[in-house]
């Protein structure tokens, strides 16, 4: 290469570089255009452009979930009563019934939703980059998640604590009989540091043994790898179920920490957080009031209560205020059932992953379930 | 006209602007493709208000990990956890590279056997394990083979006090008694005894022509140090400590816990087949005038080895070979399936317990990448100096 | 009579001098024989009667559905079956043709139909015609290849060059309104199909891609040489799990809002990425092999630097590096097995699930027996036929 090229050559480059930089500009300014095309859905008063990064996406969820046709719901597919997806490839539990119910609200059909499985690690990149819209996965609400991981947690949809189960014939009662023990856990869990908390605060030994997943993890424990295995309670009632022989293994009577779990939405877009959050209030509402989904439409029809004719959508504009038709509780209700017609359906006394009620009782039974008033 | 042609090539048809407008295009396109994706990430993150750093390897880690060659509790911090995970990826591949080295010469030796049963054999092996997925034998290694061994209670007890349970391998090990100090001192005598040695009879080696056994006699050397230190000291300097099981687990000894051994010995099985063809491969490189020549001016049979068939066949098994302790050590990384905590697993655990994907991803592939450009200058240093040889 | 030619000697040993000679020659020889006798004996004793007795192969025979096509929907495995079917007739043609020239192919194409006609006998129902089917095809494929000879040739390549497209649009269907060919989506996708799939799509991008990097390496031109450089050294020092991490966690983040890539797909191009500076490496050895004479004989003849690299250079360099390169995408297949960490239902994906039925929970060996024998007979079919095409063909010799 001669050396009159020389000048040429850093021109491109510098042609380039300018090029690169209005090339980006499309790029983010397509970011701020979405919003726009939201505007069948989006409320009016957030039309004007939003330079300020974190409203960026009001309204784009929705957006783009009714654009899509169906919601993508980031499901587990190992834990049976929550999230289980069994030989045939459906899928079944109370996580899995919210996403149907979510589904119900947005489209009037239950089944317009994509369940995709994704593993502890991966939940949360899924939900930040906008692989799913909403990740309902047993996740435990914290605050680092609730901040740092840019999620916003709905109402709990259990309540849970952590505990352990171990094997009956070990006889094993409390935290102190596993000194020196090992204890086989799931990585990517808040388990995984409650457990290391829990053990650190009575001053015992133990050597945890990690896994990348549930079936590893239960698999080992099984094989005698461990003393004890550990996760939310819910998590061993079911996975007790599918044990060889759930009768010889016991959960023990220790709680290692408080686990509200419940679907998480993305920082950043109010109305869908709006929509997630409401949506687990009428499964609760809906069980309060006793509308199930065998008596709804008779409810709909000769009802007098003011509270439960806003919430079924007969009276005032409450479906449009989020963005969605009047009729959308009534057809979450309808399709998916009130909360106890979905606890009952994948956890109640009739199921291999029967686990009482307790916490997890609408108020006036006790339970620490509680709908804000439906205004 | 015609010099006036010859000079004036319109530039678009002037194959050294096209080159360079080529390369230029090119190069931007590179550049752009990585600026949107950049782009596209730091609006990402941006919206969600999270930057990006590595400030959050100083918060504390909060989880406990189970083998740790440094002292670490849960109180430490994301950095000191992904230490711990570097200490153990090294030691796995450190002591999986010995391993398999001895185990890559002995079924190459033996696959060039003129025993028909040794080298069958050895071909079958080879054969048994290339073709398999090394994943698929870990998993099958650590779930079917060590969490099948019997329960602590029920531990199969080998000659030497060795247990064998699905908690762990025990085996006896040497405790150090007051006397240890001193021995390690006489240990480094030792060392510094076969230096001198060696020193010593590469010189008169190279004076004579008679290339001594140099790796011989300083070995030798040092073993004589031990083994006289050991006698002479008052008390011996290590006592045998046996394991026994008490409790849940098994104490005293050392306690090898199924995750190293399943990754450490599927590493080691799976690599050493690997090996094997590649040392077979390179004796048979040399060429059978080589041996013949060197039998005709009258070595023995194990001097030609040693100075003729050797020599030669190192120089082409050592870059394979490099390159295949290079993937045992990116192998290693499949940990993650058996579960023992080594760099990528910890980190992975990192990850999830923070939520810093793109940090620690990037950190782990920067460290291996740092291993790899290590080893490749090894390999450079080794080559230049084989070319020396050459001469 | 007297100078009638005599053949040859030839030594024919009893079997006891046999024997002695090969195994007891000298006294270590000896000693070795009997020692790797007795472990041959282990061994195998303690195989047979663990395969025979012990093991309980009712969790393979329940659940082959699940480990061969995943959660595919029963009322679309004709898909499947068909994508195989069109494939048995490709392989049987090409046989047919080639089959002439490279001895290896009558043993490959008559194993070929023992095998199917042998899963036939084994089989029952919808599975079994199809089976029967494929078996009809590669012999129909065969017969009309041998006698169709050179004349189909373009036609045959042509087939196997659309074969992988039409399979996966097969697999994926239309779209969701399809009333023949509904959508399927990749979350369905798995067992011995997905890694198989996963197998095909890594071998037919990353070839391509990776005979760019290696001319990219060996190019004049500065700038696209330090790109292949960076790029290969990059892909090759880091191990394919993280770049895999990459493609799952990584990577949504680097795309616009609202775009998405499927999973199953960013696994495949963390694959071919992977693969692909492998087989740049092997490729630019073949290229580095080949003498200067050839490439100023291209010269000579005026072929330009397009022509004389794809008429000249590459067909001989690719040539040189066959085996080399087959060994590259048997080491892809294997390293398939990595998608299951990362959640993706392949081989060893489904049988952790299979492995968590109740009722089939701690037959962990049977399980993963019968995948590593997948895997192994399928790297071995691969690494065989290849051996078979290379010894007829002369390939790798000059």
């Amino acid at each position: 290469m001669s050396k009159k090229f020389y000048p040429l050559f850093g021109l491109l480059i510098v042609a380039a570089l300018v090029l690169a930089a209005c090339g980006g500009a499309p790029a983010a300014s397509g970011d701020a255009s979405e919003p726009a095309t939201a505007d069948t859905a989006a409320p009016a008063d957030d039309a004007a452009p939003a330079p300020a990064a974190q409203t960026a996406a009001q309204g784009e969820t929705l957006a783009a979930v009714v654009a899509r046709g169906y919601l993508v719901c980031g499901a587990n597919n190992q834990v049976p009563g929550f999230g289980y997806v069994d030989a045939d490839g459906n899928f079944s539990g109370v996580d899995v019934d919210y996403c149907r119910a979510l589904a119900a609200a947005i489209f009037g059909d239950a089944d317009a939703v994509e369940f995709r499985p994704v593993t502890a690690p991966e939940r949360f990149t899924a939900l930040q980059s906008g692989e799913i819209d909403v990740l309902s996965r047993n996740t435990t609400w914290t605050l680092t998640r609730d901040t740092e991981l840019a999620g916003n947690f709905t109402a709990t949809t259990f309540y849970d604590g952590q505990g352990l189960m171990v094997p009956s014939a070990t006889g094993f009662t409390t935290l102190e009989d596993l000194a020196g023990g090992s204890v086989c856990v799931q990585t990517g869990t808040t388990t995984e540091l409650n457990l290391a908390d829990a053990f650190a605060a009575a001053g015992i030994s133990y050597s945890p043994v990690v896994f990348e997943d549930a079936d590893s993890t239960f698999a080992a424990y099984s094989e005698g790898r461990c003393d004890a295995v550990t996760t939310d309670k819910s998590g061993l009632v079911s996975r007790r179920s599918v044990l060889a022989d759930p009768s010889a293994h016991d959960i023990l009577d220790v709680t290692l920490s408080k686990e509200p779990l419940g679907p998480m939405v993305r920082h950043g877009d109010d109305q869908w957080f709006d929509i997630a959050q409401w949506t687990v209030f009428a499964l609760i509402a809906a069980e309060e009031y006793g509308i199930t989904s065998a008596n709804v439409d008779q409810v709909k029809a000769s009802n007098t209560d003011p509270q439960i004719n806003r919430l079924l959508g007969n009276e005032g504009e409450l479906g449009a205020k989020l963005g969605l038709s009047n009729e959308w509780a009534y057809n979450v209700i309808k399709l998916a059932g009130n909360y106890g017609e979905i606890y009952n359906r994948n956890l109640g006394p009739d199921t291999p992953t029967y686990i009482p009620r307790g916490y997890n009782s609408i108020y006036t039974e006790g339970g620490l379930l509680f709908a804000p008033p439906f205004n | 006209m015609r010099n006036q042609k010859h000079t004036a090539i319109p530039f678009w048809r002037d194959e050294r602007v096209l080159q360079v407008l080529g390369q230029v295009a090119f190069a931007a396109a590179v550049i752009f493709f990585f600026y949107i994706l950049i782009q596209n990430m730091v609006t990402g993150l941006q919206r969600q208000g999270t930057t990006l750093g590595f400030s959050f390897l100083q918060g504390t880690a909060g989880f406990d990990i189970a083998e740790t060659s440094i002292t670490y509790s849960r109180t430490s911090t994301y950095a000191q956890a992904f230490l711990v995970g570097l200490l153990n990826t090294l030691q796995v591949s450190f002591v999986g590279i010995i391993l398999s080295t001895i185990l890559g010469i002995i079924l190459g030796v033996a696959r060039l056997s003129s025993n028909l049963l040794v080298r069958n054999l050895s071909a079958a092996y080879l054969e048994l394990m290339r073709n398999l997925s090394l994943l698929v034998f870990l998993i099958f290694w650590y779930l079917a083979v060590f969490l099948k061994l019997p329960r602590v209670a029920e531990a199969v007890i080998w000659p030497g006090q060795i247990h064998l349970t699905n908690r762990g391998v025990g085996l006896p090990w040497g405790l150090p008694t007051e006397t240890f100090e001193t021995y390690r001192w006489v240990l480094w005598a030792g060392l510094a005894a076969a230096a001198l040695v060696a020193l010593v009879l590469h010189y008169i080696g190279k004076r004579t022509g008679k290339p001594p056994l140099t790796a011989l006699w300083a070995l030798l050397t040092f073993a004589a140090f031990a083994v006289v230190g050991w006698f002479v000291l008052p008390g011996a300097p290590l006592t045998l400590d046996y394991p026994s099981v008490q409790g849940l687990n098994m104490v005293g000894g050392k306690v090898v816990s199924p995750e190293f051994m399943a990754l450490l010995s599927g590493l080691v099985l799976y690599t050493a087949a690997f090996i094997g063809e590649v040392v077979r491969a390179g004796l048979q490189a040399v060429s059978k005038g080589q041996v013949e020549a060197a039998r005709a001016i009258g070595l023995t049979g194990f001097q030609t080895l040693r100075l003729v068939v050797f020599p030669q066949a190192m120089r082409v098994i050592v870059p394979p070979l490099t390159s295949q302790y290079l993937n045992l050590t990116k192998n290693s990384s499949l940990a993650i399936a058996v579960g023992f905590p080594d760099m990528f697993y910890v980190s992975n655990t990192i990850l999830n317990q923070s939520g810093r994907a793109v940090e620690m991803i990037s950190l782990v592939m920067l460290t291996y990448l740092t291993f790899s450009l290590v080893t490749s200058w090894f390999m450079n240093w080794y080559n230049q100096r084989a070319q020396l040889v050459e001469r | 009579m007297s100078d009638k030619i005599l053949p040859p000697l030839i030594e024919r040993p009893s079997p006891l001098s046999w024997i002695y000679k090969n195994l007891f020659n000298t006294w270590y020889n000896a000693l070795l024989s009997l020692l790797s006798g007795a472990l041959i004996f282990w061994i195998g004793r303690a195989v047979v009667i663990w395969l025979l007795e012990v093991a309980q192969w009712r969790v393979i025979v329940t659940n082959l559905r699940l480990i061969m096509l995943g959660q595919f929907p029963i009322s679309e495995v004709w898909r499947v079956w068909l994508g195989l079917a069109l494939l048995a007739l490709i392989t049987g043609n090409s046989l047919g043709i080639w089959g002439r020239k490279a001895r290896g192919a009558g043993r490959v194409t008559i194993g070929l139909l023992v095998l199917l006609l042998g899963l036939a006998v084994i089989t029952s129902g919808q599975s079994q015609l199809w089976l029967l089917g494929m078996a009809g095809l590669l012999g129909l494929g065969w017969w009309v290849g041998r006698s169709a000879g050179k004349g189909l040739e373009r036609v045959v390549i042509t087939g196997w060059v659309i074969w992988p497209p039409i399979f996966i649009l097969l697999l994926r269907g239309l779209g969701a309104d399809s009333e023949l060919l509904p959508l399927v989506g990749t979350n369905l996708w798995g067992g011995l199909l997905l890694t198989l799939l996963l197998t095909i799509v890594g071998i037919v991008f990353s070839f391509p891609l990776g005979v760019l990097l290696a001319l990219g390496r060996r190019s004049s031109l500065p700038i696209v040489r330090w790109f292949s450089v960076a790029y290969i050294e990059l892909i090759r020092g880091v191990p394919l799990i993280t770049l895999l991490f990459m493609a799952q966690l990584m990577l949504p983040l680097f795309l616009p809002t609202g775009v998405n890539i499927d999973r199953v797909l960013r696994a495949m191009v963390a694959i071919t990425l992977f693969s692909a500076a492998y087989l740049a490496e092997n490729v630019r050895g073949g290229l580095q092999a080949i003498p200067k004479g050839q490439y100023e004989a291209a010269y000579a003849m005026g072929l330009n630097n397009i022509q004389s690299m794809g008429l000249i250079i590459m067909p001989q360099a690719l040539r040189l590096v066959i085996p080399i390169l087959v060994g590259q995408f048997i080491a892809l297949f294997k390293d398939t097995a990595l998608v299951s960490i990362v959640g993706l239902m392949d081989l060893v994906g489904i049988g952790k699930t299979v492995l968590a039925q109740p009722e089939f929970l701690g037959l962990q060996r049977e399980v993963y027996a019968f995948i590593s024998m997948l895997y192994w007979v399928i790297s071995y079919a691969m690494a065989y036929v290849s051996q078979r095409l290379e010894v007829s063909l002369g390939v790798g010799e000059r």
